[in-house]
C-alpha cells in the first residue's frame, strides 16, 4: 500500500471518481446531447454557415473530446501529487 | 511524368522508409516484441495509436460515407473519436499500472479464471481477423486502381511489406513504422482538402471552409447551397438525416464503446513507460486522429457539391456523356461508377429519386476527389500512398494482437507455461507469419460479408471486453461468476441479433422489425448494458472476489510504483 492509511486511499479514489464523472457528463452533453438529442433545437442557432447542432455532431464534439482528455491529464497529475502517489 | 510512374515512385519511397525503420527497430525480446520495450514517448505513441486506429476505412471510405449520409454520418465522427475519452479516463491508466501485455491477460488475472481468459482470447482473435481482412482488401484496391496491377498482386505486395516489419520488428518495429505512416497519411489527407477548400470557398482551412460562403461571389453558404441542392434532387437536406434519433444514439454509443474495447487499441497503452504517459498519450492520439476526423466532414461536403455540379452541370440539366470529365471514365473502368441513360437524352443525371441515372460507389469519393477537383498528378499519387499507409499500419497492429494472443495468451499462459522467452518469441513470429497469410487470403477472396462483420467487431468488443474491464477496475468485489456470465450474455445477445438480421433473415432488416428501432449496428450498446446488468446481478449472489484480487484492484487505482510491463 502506497498510501499512508486507508482513509487517504479512499479520499483519493473519491476525488478521482468525482473528476471522472464530471468530465464524462460534459462528454455526454457535447456529443449525445448537443449532437443527437437536442440537435433540432440547436440547429435554429447559426454559427456562420453552420447550424450549431450539425456543427457539434460533425466537429464540435471532437474538439471537446480532445480538450476533455488534456484537462483530465492535468487534473489527475495534480491529484496524484496531492496524495503523493505520482511516479518519480 | 505520368500519374502511374509518380505513384510508383511515391509509394515505393514510402515502402523503403518503412523497411528502413523496421531494420533499425528490430525486436530482440518478447518485451520488445509485445510492448516495444515499454519506453515509447507519449507523442510518438500517440501518432502510432492514431495510425493504428485510422484504417483503410477511415482514410478511404469514411468521407465518402458522410458525403452520402450528411448529418447521419456524424455517428462515425463522434463514435470513432468519443471512445478515446472513455479509454483515457476509464481504461488506459489502470491497465498500464496493471502492467501486463494483453487484454486477455487482464481479464484472466483479474477474474482468476482460465475460462475468462479463453473467452477473451477467442473474442480478441475474432475481432482482429474481421478487421484485418478489410485492410488487405483496401491495399489491393489502391494498388489495382493506381498501379494497374490486379488485386492479387496488390495484396501480395502489401502482405510482403507487413510481413517484413511486423514479423521482424514486433511492436517495436510496428510502433516506429506507424509514426512514419501517420505522417504520410495525414499529409496525404490534408493536402487535397486544403486545395479543394481554397477552390470552393477561398478558405485554406477545410474545417472553417465547410462553414464559409462559396467562392463564386454569390454570398451563399456552402452548407445552405448543399441543403438546397439535395432537396431539389429528392434527397433529404444534407444537415438533417434520415435515421431515427434512437438509432443514431445507439450506433454512436456502440462505436464509442467498441473503440474503447478493441484489443489492438488498448494494447498501445502498454507501450509507454508510465501511467502518466498512458493518460497523456491517449490525448495525443485523439488530437492526431481529430486532425483527420474534423477534415473528413469538410471533404465530404466539398466532394458532394463538386460531384453534383460535375455530373448535373451548372444549370442542373445534366452533362452530355461525351463531355464527361476524365475521372468518370477512369472510375467507370473499375466498375465503381456507372451510368444508365434512362430517358435517352445522352446526358448524365444524378438525383435521389426516379430521375437518377448514376450508380456511384461511396468508396471513390476520397480517392477520386483530387481528380474531380483537377488537382496536380502528385497529389493523386500522394493520396494512393496515404491510403496504403492507413491500411498497412492498421493491419500490422492487428496482426500483432493475433500473434500475441496465440503465443502469449494461448501458449504461454495456457497450454505451454514452461517455454522460454526465446521460444515464445519464435512462436509469436510464427503466429504473425501465419496470420499474414490468412489475412492475405481473406483479402483476395473476401467472404461476401466483410462489411457486415465490421458491425460485428464493434458490437462484440462493446458487449464483451468493455464492461468486463470497467467492472474489473471500478468494482473491487466483482467476481469471476459475474464477469463471465456478463460477457457471455452480452456477446450471445449481440451476436444473435446481428446474425439474425444480417445472415439468417436479411430481408427483415428494416426499422419496423428492429427492437425499439435499434439497428444491428447499434445493438452492441444494448448488449453492453445487458452485460453490466447481468454481471452486477450475478455477483451479488456469488462470493466476492478473493482478498488478493481485491488488493490487486486497489493497487492499480493509483500510479505510484508502476514498473515496466511484466510477463509474470
Amino acid at each position: 500500500m502506497s498510501f499512508e492509511d486507508r482513509t487517504l486511499a479512499k479520499a483519493y479514489w473519491r476525488e478521482n471518481i468525482r473528476l471522472l464523472l464530471s468530465l464524462l457528463l460534459i462528454w455526454f452533453i457535447v456529443s449525445f446531447g448537443f449532437g443527437i438529442l437536442w440537435v433540432e433545437e440547436l440547429n435554429s442557432i447559426r454559427l456562420g454557415g453552420f447550424k450549431l447542432g450539425f456543427w457539434f455532431s460533425q466537429q464540435g464534439a471532437i474538439y471537446s473530446f480532445v480538450v476533455l482528455i488534456f484537462v483530465y491529464v492535468v487534473k489527475m497529475n495534480r491529484l496524484d501529487r496531492k496524495y503523493n502517489v505520482h511516479e518519480d | 511524368m505520368s500519374i502511374q510512374l509518380l505513384t510508383i515512385l511515391i509509394v515505393g519511397a514510402s515502402f523503403a522508409l518503412y523497411i528502413a525503420i523496421a531494420l533499425w527497430a528490430r525486436a530482440g525480446s518478447t518485451q520488445e516484441f509485445y510492448v516495444a520495450g515499454g519506453d515509447v514517448h507519449p507523442i510518438a505513441n500517440g501518432m502510432a495509436t492514431a495510425a493504428d486506429w485510422m484504417s483503410a476505412a477511415s482514410f478511404i471510405s469514411m468521407a465518402g460515407l458522410i458525403s452520402f449520409m450528411g448529418y447521419d454520418g456524424g455517428v462515425y465522427l463522434m463514435g470513432w473519436t468519443g471512445g478515446y475519452v472513455l479509454l483515457a479516463l476509464c481504461l488506459a491508466p489502470y491497465l498500464r499500472k496493471f502492467g501486463k501485455f494483453t487484454v486477455p491477460d487482464f481479464i484472466g488475472d483479474r477474474y482468476y479464471s482460465q475460462v475468462a481468459r479463453t473467452v477473451a482470447v477467442v473474442c480478441a482473435i475474432f475481432v482482429s481477423f474481421t478487421y484485418v481482412a478489410g485492410q488487405m482488401r483496401g491495399v489491393g484496391v489502391v494498388f489495382s486502381r493506381f498501379l494497374e496491377v490486379d488485386i492479387l498482386t496488390g495484396v501480395i505486395i502489401g502482405m510482403g511489406v507487413v510481413f517484413f516489419y511486423a514479423v521482424l520488428g514486433g511492436m517495436k518495429g510496428i510502433t516506429y513504422t506507424q509514426v512514419a505512416q501517420y505522417c504520410v497519411l495525414i499529409f496525404a489527407y490534408l493536402v487535397p482538402a486544403v486545395f479543394i477548400s481554397i477552390m470552393i470557398t477561398g478558405n485554406p482551412i477545410p474545417q472553417l471552409g465547410m462553414g464559409d460562403t462559396l467562392a463564386d461571389g454569390s454570398g451563399t453558404y456552402l452548407l445552405d447551397k448543399l441543403d438546397g441542392l439535395s432537396q431539389e434532387l429528392g434527397f433529404t437536406a444534407y444537415t438533417s438525416g434520415t435515421k431515427s434519433k434512437i438509432d443514431v444514439f445507439f450506433i454512436t454509443a456502440a462505436l464509442m464503446v467498441g473503440t474503447a474495447g478493441l484489443p489492438h487499441v488498448i494494447v498501445r497503452f502498454f507501450t509507454v513507460p508510465k501511467v502518466r504517459d498512458a493518460r497523456k498519450s491517449a490525448g495525443w492520439a485523439l488530437l492526431f486522429i481529430a486532425l483527420l476526423y474534423t477534415t473528413a466532414p469538410s471533404i465530404a461536403a466539398f466532394a458532394r457539391v463538386n460531384m453534383i455540379n460535375t455530373i448535373n452541370g451548372p444549370e442542373g440539366q445534366g452533362i452530355a456523356r461525351e463531355q464527361a470529365p476524365s475521372w468518370i471514365n477512369n472510375w467507370e473502368k473499375t466498375g465503381l461508377i456507372s451510368w444508365e441513360d434512362k430517358n435517352d437524352d445522352g446526358r448524365m443525371y444524378y438525383a435521389g429519386d426516379e430521375r437518377n441515372e448514376m450508380t456511384i460507389d461511396r468508396d471513390i469519393m476520397v480517392m477520386a476527389n483530387p481528380e474531380i477537383a483537377n488537382l496536380p498528378a502528385w497529389v493523386i499519387a500522394l493520396v494512393a500512398a496515404g491510403g496504403i499507409a492507413a491500411a498497412l499500419s492498421t493491419s500490422a497492429g492487428l496482426l500483432l494482437v493475433i500473434s500475441t494472443s496465440v503465443s502469449h495468451d494461448l501458449l504461454k499462459r495456457n497450454l505451454m507455461p514452461d517455454i522460454t522467452d526465446r521460444q515464445e518469441l519464435r512462436y509469436a513470429r510464427g503466429a504473425a507469419a501465419v496470420a499474414v497469410v490468412i489475412a492475405g487470403y481473406l483479402g483476395v477472396n473476401p467472404p461476401g460479408f466483410v462489411a457486415q462483420v465490421v458491425a460485428f467487431a464493434f458490437g462484440l468488443a462493446a458487449a464483451s471486453f468493455f464492461p468486463a474491464i470497467i467492472l474489473g477496475i471500478f468494482s473491487r468485489r466483482m467476481n469471476k461468476e459475474g464477469a463471465i456470465s456478463g460477457m457471455l450474455s452480452g456477446v450471445t445477445f449481440t451476436a444473435a441479433y446481428i446474425v439474425y438480421f444480417k445472415f439468417v433473415n436479411p430481408g427483415a432488416n428494416v426499422p419496423e422489425n428492429w427492437l425499439w428501432g435499434i439497428s444491428p449496428e447499434g445493438i452492441g450498446t444494448l448488449g453492453m448494458l445487458l452485460n453490466f446488468v447481468v454481471a452486477l446481478a450475478v455477483s451479488r449472489f456469488t462470493p466476492d472476489a478473493p482478498e488478493e484480487i481485491q488488493a490487486m484492484v486497489e493497487s492499480i487505482r493509483f500510479p505510484k510504483g508502476s514498473g515496466e510491463a511484466q510477463a509474470h
